[in-house]
């Protein structure tokens, strides 16, 4: 069986800020079409890790590779257009409409401005968003709007690769279940690549084809979410899957017959 | 209405287009400047304490020393610069003013742009790199767009300051509303003092109001605010300089300049009347500090003032001895033209010394006549001066040729002195002997057995381009040797006097009359 080119692949990176060693040696390839989720507390490493595919963060040692080509490369922007990015502050711009926020990738990719229109409408209508929206200012949105502004921004020079950071960790958990499941879609019928850092157990487990859980820099364990729950060596990581396993046997007490 | 308030309306176009013009350039060029630091301030703390640390120094010299600051530099920038490329500088009027107001008005655009650009929020900038934006595109596309606001409430701090400070732009030569403050100070036309402060207010609040518009447009993305502005500010300055390239047409032929105090107004009207009899057209140059008048002669930027011997004496050729009146003025024309080309064409007729001067009744209750006495009696007695005389050479000779130790030694501008020794806060003063007051206020001029002070001949001076002119010369011969000290303290104590005050234009022509021109 031929084994396919992985589109993101990281060789023993290590990033360090001062004295602290945030990501300490972490290898790891993402095969096209997959949809991976890094787990792990604050201070993983694991955002750290994220930003090094998109040459947000520079590694100290070790290579990252992206669809062929080494990161850094000469030129981060160009790179950065090719690929999309979602973070949990959003960082939409407040003096352009949504409509502009959205068009910005193409913009700068230097799309016909002919293109541009109906591909942002689009784009609304994909994250399910209505058409008069795309008038209005960043501002005048409600938190689960402004996300979905967010990942048309993101989809919009129309990339074949995600990187998520947290993406619906502000939201409040319905917006969150719903966005999430929504994503999971537009993943599938777009044939993305998506890499989602995440510190939520139940998201990995219900969004993610496999899980990376990070801790202190290192990868602790990386397998499919089925497997994972199925039990591992690591006492951390199995600690970590006995959260999920504890709530959904007191939720079944909860509800008695009915589930 | 006041003939005062007309007065100064006829003289309001040329002011404030110079003064607009002055401090619109500055502001243009500050802005020039403290955009492209901030932005780099704002990327590198290497750049930032440093650019912040010199503004801020910049600040808190006072802005009139900023301005008199310039003239040395420039003066030393021109001779390197005349040694280099054959080229000289300016280092009086528009080019000093400009660089010192420029300096001044860089502290609140460089310390809002650093703000504003560092202000914004860190998940943007994220967000604009995410998406793919180089440095400079985020820079014109995010970060300053969103910085707008808080840069242009910069550039209104820095408008009101920048009009503010440019009335001080007159001592170095540079005209502007401050001429009207500066005249009106010293010929006490508190009419003049009021109006060039409420002009420049009114165009200070103007600027403001506009820019201000411009500020509440970009912080409401409203696009006719913006344009409003703008607008407004576009043809305001217009407006102002509109005169200035209406005179522009017909450039002034000869400068006339005048020191700041009524006889040097006096004498600069009346030498600006005889050349326009004689068909010429005149710009005056007034208010001119003391040392300032004479280096704008020297190099070209007055055509003609009138110096006094005694002061050209110590402060040009730094001579403390004192050979005589005649001898005086015979070495000075000789060394003056030797040195710097500079024409002295003889005397007026006068004398305008530096004199020191008491109330009547307390030198006679006191018995001095003469500095020996004054020396006697100065411990218990207040030395009123004006602002320049204790740092002279004349009061370092009068002081070691008596030993006068006074019991106190405040200064005061001309004006003031005068007050000051009529009210009894001063007991003597360093006074002008051609100074109306001095009759007028019933004061004595004390004796000066030892010769301690140089005479001080009213002399007519030509700079070095104009030595064989024949039409300014023709026009100043006549005035040789015509003006008496009577004549003169009558025209000086005519504008000086607190009533049914003269202009010193009105003066000169009084004073023409008089002489039968």
């Amino acid at each position: 069986m031929r084994v396919a080119e992985p589109i993101i692949e990281l060789r023993d990176v290590v990033k360090r800020y001062g004295q602290l060693e945030a990501v300490a040696g972490v290898s790891l390839a993402i095969e096209a079409g997959s949809f991976t989720a890094l787990l792990g507390g604050s201070g993983s490493g694991k955002t750290t890790a994220l930003k090094t595919i998109n040459g947000l963060v520079v590694p100290d040692a070790g290579e990252v590779w992206v669809a062929g080509e080494r990161v850094p490369t000469e030129s981060g922007p160009l790179l950065r257009r090719r690929i999309g990015y979602v973070f949990q502050e959003i960082g939409l711009f407040p003096h352009m409409t949504v409509a502009e926020n959205i068009a910005v990738g193409p913009r700068l990719a230097g799309w016909a401005k002919a293109d541009i229109a109906p591909r942002v409408a689009a784009l609304l209508r994909l994250v399910a968003l209505p058409d008069d929206v795309g008038a209005r200012l960043p501002l005048a949105l409600s938190g689960g709007q402004r996300q979905r502004v967010g990942v048309a921004r993101a989809l919009a020079a129309k990339p074949a690769i995600m990187l998520m950071d947290e993406p619906f960790g502000a939201l409040d958990p319905v917006t969150r279940d719903q966005l999430g499941r929504d994503y999971r879609a537009l993943h599938e019928s777009l044939g993305l690549t998506t890499l989602m850092v995440t510190h939520d157990v139940w998201e990995a487990l219900l969004l993610a084809d496999r899980i990376v859980v990070m801790d202190q820099g290192k990868v602790l364990a990386d397998a499919a979410p089925s497997a994972l729950l199925a039990g591992h060596d690591d006492p951390r990581v199995r600690a970590l899957m006995e959260t999920p396993r504890r709530q959904v046997e007191r939720v079944r007490e909860l509800a008695g017959e009915t589930l | 209405m006041d003939p005062r308030i007309d007065a100064a309306w006829a003289l309001l176009p040329g002011y404030l287009g110079q003064h607009v013009l002055l401090s619109a350039s500055a502001l243009l060029l500050g802005l020039a400047i403290s955009l492209p630091l901030a932005v780099a301030a704002s990327r590198s703390a290497v750049v930032r304490w440093p650019a912040l640390l010199v503004a801020s120094l910049v600040q808190t010299i006072p802005s009139l020393a900023l301005l008199a600051l310039f003239y040395p530099l420039l003066l030393a920038l021109s001779s390197v610069t005349k040694a280099a490329f054959g080229l000289t500088l300016p280092s009086l009027g528009f080019l000093p003013s400009l660089l010192a107001l420029t300096l001044y008005s860089m502290l609140p655009i460089l310390r809002n742009g650093v703000a504003g650009l560092t202000g914004v929020d860190p998940a943007i900038v994220e967000a604009a790199r995410g998406v793919g934006m180089t440095d400079g595109q985020r820079l014109s596309q995010v970060e300053l767009p969103l910085a707008a606001p808080v840069i242009m409430a910069g550039v209104r701090t820095a408008a009101v300051w920048t009009i503010g400070a440019a009335t001080l732009a007159t001592p170095v030569g540079q005209t502007s509303l401050g001429n009207y403050i500066f005249s009106g100070l010293q010929t006490e036309n508190w009419v003049y003092v009021l109006f060039g402060c409420g002009a420049s207010a009114a165009l200070a609040m103007a600027a403001d109001q506009l820019l201000g518009l411009i500020e509440s447009g970009l912080a409401m993305r409203s696009r006719w605010r913006i344009w409003a502005g703008a607008v407004g500010l576009v043809a305001g300055t217009a407006a102002a300089l509109a005169p200035l390239v209406v005179s522009g047409a017909a450039p002034a032929r000869y400068v006339v300049g005048a020191k700041d105090f009524s006889e040097q107004y006096i004498l600069a009207e009346l030498i600006a009347d005889r050349l326009q009899h004689a068909g010429a057209s005149v710009e005056r140059k007034e208010d001119l500090g003391s040392t300032f008048a004479y280096s704008a002669l020297k190099t070209g930027a007055v055509d003609v003032y009138v110096d006094y011997s005694g002061t050209l004496w110590a402060n040009v050729l730094k001579r403390t001895d004192n050979p005589g009146r005649a001898a005086v003025l015979a070495q000075l024309t000789a060394e003056l033209k030797r040195r710097d080309g500079v024409i002295v064409l003889g005397s007026l007729g006068f004398e305008n010394a530096y004199a020191l001067a008491m109330r009547r009744s307390q030198a006679e209750a006191l018995h001095i006549r003469t500095l020996d006495d004054l020396a006697a009696h100065a411990g218990e007695l207040t030395f009123g001066a004006d602002l320049e005389f204790l740092s002279r050479p004349e009061w370092t000779s009068v002081k070691n040729a008596y030993g006068l130790r006074f019991k106190a030694m405040p200064e005061y501008q001309p004006t003031f002195m005068y007050r000051a020794l009529t009210s009894g806060q001063a007991d003597v003063i360093s006074a002008f002997s051609s100074d109306g007051r001095i009759a007028a206020d019933d004061l004595v001029v004390l004796d000066d057995p030892r010769h301690a002070l140089p005479p001080y001949d009213a002399v007519v001076l030509v700079a070095p381009k104009r030595a064989n002119d024949t039409r300014l010369l023709g026009v100043l011969q006549p005035l040789i040797g015509k003006i008496d000290v009577t004549a003169i303290r009558a025209a000086n104590l005519s504008v000086d006097r607190d009533t049914d005050k003269a202009s010193p234009a009105q003066a000169a022509k009084s004073l023409e009359t008089k002489l039968g021109l």
